[in-house]
């Protein structure tokens, strides 16, 4: 008898992720993110379903799982709120925008909200500086933050409305970001289109050599509520 | 006079809906491939060989040889892996190219695996940045239904899978042997080298593992010829590359032109250090490439030009920090990142950056004394060299030259007991909302 029955309904993804592979060893890191599509984050259940897919000990499983920053330990809410604090954000802004979400939501460092919808956690580089500071809800950009929009983002999220990605479409769930994160597309309409082409830094460059000027980040007048 | 701008893989950026096969195809998009498939394999490695191209993941190696290295007629199956783990701190040049042209990389996907014949390539993305993900889904999915991939690509009888991968959040994972690794579903951590990916890579099959922007930059090579590459940058950096502006500047973002540019022409293109401040120090090429200061402002961005000055090219991302920036802090959190980041293998890298950090940490705070500034600098010199990869000689980057350009700096924090800087005055709203946005008429 498993201890993963509420995961058997990913077993017809799951075979899809393993005949990506010419060895089904690699399905592991897609596998994983699949758990979690289900679960939130990766569960002993979820490490000993991956094992048994792949012929492997759930030692092993454990072993990578543990490895990556991005497979959890603990449920994640259904809004994953990373702030950039390495170097450049951090002097930008991001050490100052991370005081106050902690502060804000009453939470420490990857710890949840009491109401389980929002995860807070500090994240590394994420490659998108040129829009420093920056934070990622579930994995997509919100870039050019300061403290009172980063408040402001979380209330949101928080009411349940709808927020989208300054270069992506509307921010799903955290669930739903892990099954693409497995290699499924994003099922919504539009959702590639989302966000457009480029942001303002990516453009800036082009710009100046059609000789026009950078736009730079976009400014809100209105005083945060 | 200032070398001209460049875009070539920024070049449709502002089209309408560019990341489609529709848009590509409106900038000659798939037309390079057509060109190679008619050639010989061994001509299309020739052709890249005498572009000059060298990587723009930050080693600088030649392309074209990378692609030589793979043997032929072993009867082994060949793979080539993109390197799309962009996480290098201040980089940022591979996920905006892949939200906005997907279609280029899987162009320069086909040419680079008909060269080494490879039958499967895969797309290593780094997981945390999700629409990227979906762009190149779509655009995968796209070239399939168009026949550009699968079984006999464009109606050769040249069969492709292209397998786009997600990670999971680890920076070791860029190193090209950790990136197997974990591509073969282990924990990512480097190898022991020889023997080489190209000989014994992904599956222990000859694999190419090459940055995004490298393959990225050969469909525009094969179109335009090689003359037209070599037209730009200098004899031994030949051609376009993207450098990534961020910071403290009045327009950070995305700049493509000649290699062999300065920062200083980079800064007069992008509307110069933020307002009222001036340049402090920059990286060349991300975190782990020596600093600069504004003593490097006419140093010629290209590989020879950044190494001859103490340091690296990199991956072309120019970090600028004005005079409100501690270096101490920067350090520091440099540091913490290469701690957090170690894979765990290797003695001199785990142990060496946890306790670079503890005596960073103690500096930071006004605790430290002139003494440890020796112990940190031997600290380096236990580090660098003796790790299976370059991650140890990153972490040792930041504090050696830092050291070289502000040890005065280090000495004031124990003189005051504390950091002179008020951290505020570095932020992007220090000078008011409109310090950085739309200031110019």
């Amino acid at each position: 008898m498993s201890n993963y029955e509420h995961l058997t309904k990913l077993d017809e993804d799951a075979a899809a992720v393993i005949a990506r592979y010419p060895q089904s060893g690699s399905a592991l890191l897609p596998l994983l993110h699949l758990v979690q599509s289900e679960e939130g984050f990766v569960s002993p259940a979820g490490i000993e379903y991956c094992a048994d897919k792949l012929g492997l000990s759930t030692a092993e499983v454990s072993a990578v799982s543990t490895f990556y920053t991005m497979y959890k330990r603990r449920p994640v809410g259904d809004y994953h709120v990373g702030v950039c604090t390495n170097t450049l954000c951090a002097v930008m802004g991001g050490d100052a925008i991370f005081a106050t979400l902690k502060d804000h939501l009453s939470v420490g460092n990857d710890e949840t909200t009491e109401d389980g919808k929002l995860t807070l956690e500090h994240i590394e580089c994420n490659a998108a500086c040129d829009y420093a500071p920056v934070m990622m809800v579930n994995w997509e950009f919100m870039d050019d933050m300061n403290p009172d929009k980063a408040v402001g983002l979380v209330d949101e999220l928080r009411a349940g409305k709808v927020v989208h990605s300054t270069r992506g479409p509307a921010l799903c769930t955290f669930k739903q970001a892990e099954r693409i994160l497995a290699g499924f597309e994003d099922p919504r309409e539009g959702a590639v289109a989302g966000g457009g082409a480029a942001g303002h830094a990516t453009l800036a460059g082009l710009l100046v050599s059609q000789g026009r000027t950078p736009t730079g980040p976009a400014v809100t007048t209105e005083a945060s509520e | 006079m200032a070398p001209e701008l460049t875009p070539v893989l920024s070049r449709g950026w502002l089209d309408s809906e560019p990341w489609t096969l529709a848009g590509y195809q409106r900038r000659d998009g798939y037309t390079a491939v057509k060109q190679a498939l008619r050639m010989h394999p061994d001509e299309v490695i020739q052709l890249v060989k005498d572009s000059g191209l060298r990587g723009r993941g930050g080693a600088g190696f030649p392309t074209g040889m990378k692609w030589g290295f793979i043997p032929q007629n072993d009867g082994k199956p060949h793979y080539l892996v993109v390197n799309a783990d962009e996480s290098e701190p201040g980089t940022c040049k591979d996920i905006p190219f892949m939200m906005a042209d997907p279609h280029e990389l899987v162009e320069g996907v086909i040419i680079a695996c008909y060269a080494i014949r490879a039958s499967h390539a895969f797309i290593y993305v780094r997981g945390e940045v999700l629409h990227v993900l979906r762009r190149l889904q779509a655009a995968v999915s796209e070239a399939y239904a168009a026949g550009y991939l699968g079984k006999g690509v464009f109606g050769t009888d040249f069969d492709l899978e292209l397998t786009v991968h997600g990670g999971a959040g680890a920076y070791i994972c860029g190193e090209e042997t950790a990136l197997l690794d974990s591509l073969e579903g282990k924990r990512g951590q480097p190898r022991l080298r020889p023997p080489f990916p190209a000989v014994a890579g992904l599956y222990a099959s000859p694999t190419c593992v090459n940055n995004v922007e490298s393959i990225g930059s050969v469909p525009a090579i094969v179109r335009n010829g090689v003359d037209w590459f070599k037209g730009m940058g200098s004899e031994k950096s030949p051609g376009f590359t993207l450098y990534s502006l961020s910071g403290h500047v009045k327009y950070p973002g995305q700049y493509e032109a000649p290699l062999g540019i300065t920062l200083r022409e980079l800064l007069d293109y992008a509307g110069g250090v933020r307002p009222g401040h001036r340049l402090k120090f920059w990286t060349p090429g991300g975190s782990s490439t020596p600093m600069f200061t504004e003593e490097q402002l006419d140093v010629p961005l290209d590989y020879e030009g950044v190494g001859a000055a103490g340091s690296m090219l990199g991956t072309k991302a120019l970090q600028i920090f004005d005079e409100t920036t501690c270096v101490v802090r920067a350090a520091l959190r440099w540091t913490e990142f290469y701690a957090h980041e170690s894979c765990g293998k290797c003695t001199p890298c785990r142990e060496g950056t946890y306790w670079l950090v503890q005596i960073l940490k103690r500096m930071e705070k006004g605790e430290g004394t002139e003494e440890d500034l020796g112990k940190l600098l031997d600290l380096c010199d236990n580090i660098v060299g003796k790790a299976f990869c370059a991650l140890g000689d990153g972490a040792a980057a930041p504090i050696q030259s830092s050291l070289k350009y502000f040890r005065d700096e280090y000495l004031e924090h124990f003189e005051r007991g504390g950091c002179p800087f008020d951290p505020s005055l570095s932020t992007a709203w220090a000078d008011g909302p409109l310090s950085f946005a739309r200031t110019s008429a």
